[in-house]
């Protein structure tokens, strides 16, 4: 098994395109447990940190820049990204520990292709574009068509998530990530809600972007549960109705962590939950 | 594939070693630089017994490659005490007799120096908490004070 870490994005896709099985490492919280286990056993790995872009949070045409290695301990310690985007800073830090937080990066919770990511609802949800490299060069591509199902994205042979951009957001913005699991703290998301949304100064909802997790085979952007809700104060109906759109957009699986019945019954809850954060946090910005 | 020859700082002294791609900082430590002290529980991340700083970070060793410690800074729980003088914390654990079996010990103290130095008065159960990983083995921290 080899292991290079080249400094540019050319050279890792260069890499990349060149062996038949080789895997990115970021903070390697993912693909070092793959390994151990022999799900995996890569030919060649390539670690992107020595990457100047991947580990860069920058301010670009009023929006921000965020690299794909950069950790969620990063994002949390980073002096203005909190209060921008507290739902998507939120969704980072409930990955795994403290120790975790310092090594897990939003660009492995996206690739690594798991729908119960916590940090890819709240990317939706905020309308993030990923930044990917490429033998063709770069692309860009919502962050909700990365990913196509469990382990599998829409990233062609040598192509990398490089970064991530999160739009700039009108005045009285805000967002909110929640998520259940049956215990505390660390463990995979049994559902995720990721809620964005902007109101105007009447404390109207004028735009807004629902996302699930560990609802269906990929995340998913919700546009009826959003539509549910734009136009309205999020009062009593408009929260039922959330509820009941977000709802019916769930396909779960029935598994040990979760019943169908129970996701959906839940999604519904912590789409509106978030929602009413997100409101919360919108009126004071 | 020639092994890797890697040059790191660990507990401040400066240390070369030969490692293979696939082996973890986990198992440079404690296989070839003879640190015993980082204790393998999970092998996943989910236990912390395995916790070092890198870099000033706490990280679970485990989940580190040993090829991407070159240049970088590493602690152990071998460089906790000075000499002969355990860190305050070790002495504390010492008194209330803060383990059972004992092999997470070493990482939530690790954790725990980690923890202080970040916020020196810890009033909120959630910042132990997620520094203690201890989600599959709770003994010890049950009797911590």
């Amino acid at each position: 098994m080899r292991y290079e870490a080249p400094e540019s994005l050319e050279g890792a896709v260069a890499l990349l395109a060149s062996a038949k099985d080789a895997r990115v490492l970021a903070g390697g919280t993912d693909l070092l447990v793959q390994m151990r286990a022999d799900v995996l056993d890569p030919e060649l790995i390539v670690d992107i940190k020595k990457i100047p872009e991947t580990r860069a949070v920058t301010e670009e045409k009023g929006g921000w820049r965020i690299g794909a290695a950069v950790t969620g301990a990063e994002l949390k310690e980073h002096p203005r990204l909190k209060k921008v985007w507290p739902g998507v800073v939120e969704a980072a830090n409930l990955i795994g520990s403290t120790q975790v937080q310092g090594r897990a990066t939003m660009g492995g919770n996206l690739c690594n292709g798991s729908p119960a990511a916590d940090s890819v609802p709240a990317l939706i949800a905020a309308g993030a574009v990923a930044t990917l490299a490429g033998p063709k060069g770069k692309r860009d591509l919502p962050v909700e068509d990365v990913m196509l199902g469990p382990r599998k994205l829409a990233l062609e042979k040598g192509e990398i998530v490089a970064s991530f951009f999160l739009p700039p957001q009108p005045a009285r913005s805000s967002d909110a990530y929640l998520r259940f699991i049956p215990r505390t703290e660390m463990d995979i998301a049994v559902v995720g809600a990721g809620v964005s949304l902007t109101v105007d100064g009447a404390g109207i909802v004028t735009a807004a972007r629902v996302s699930l997790g560990a609802v269906a085979a990929r995340v998913l952007l919700v546009a009826e549960a959003a539509q549910a809700i734009v136009g309205s104060r999020l009062d009593a109906a408009a929260q039922e109705r959330l509820e009941a759109a977000a709802r019916a957009a769930c396909r779960p699986i029935d598994d040990k962590r979760g019943t169908v019945e129970f996701r959906i019954q839940v999604a519904g809850v912590l789409a509106r939950r978030a929602a009413l954060i997100a409101l919360d946090r919108a009126r004071s910005n | 594939m020639a092994k890797h020859h890697i040059e790191a700082t660990v507990n401040g002294d400066a240390v070369e070693f030969l490692c293979e791609t696939e082996e973890t900082l986990l198992d440079v430590l404690r296989d070839t630089l003879n640190l015993t002290g980082s204790k393998e529980g999970c092998a996943s991340g989910d236990c912390g017994a395995c916790s070092v700083m890198l870099d000033g970070r706490l990280v679970c060793s485990c989940l580190v490659l040993g090829c991407e410690v070159s240049g970088r800074q590493v602690e152990t729980i071998e460089g906790m005490a000075k000499g002969e003088s355990l860190h305050p914390l070790q002495q504390q654990f010492l008194k209330s007799a803060a383990l059972q079996c004992g092999i997470c010990t070493p990482g939530v103290l690790v954790a725990s120096k980690a923890l202080l130095e970040r916020s020196p008065d810890p009033t909120e159960a959630i910042d132990c908490h997620s520094c203690h990983q201890c989600p599959s083995c709770n003994c010890s921290l049950l009797l911590l004070e």
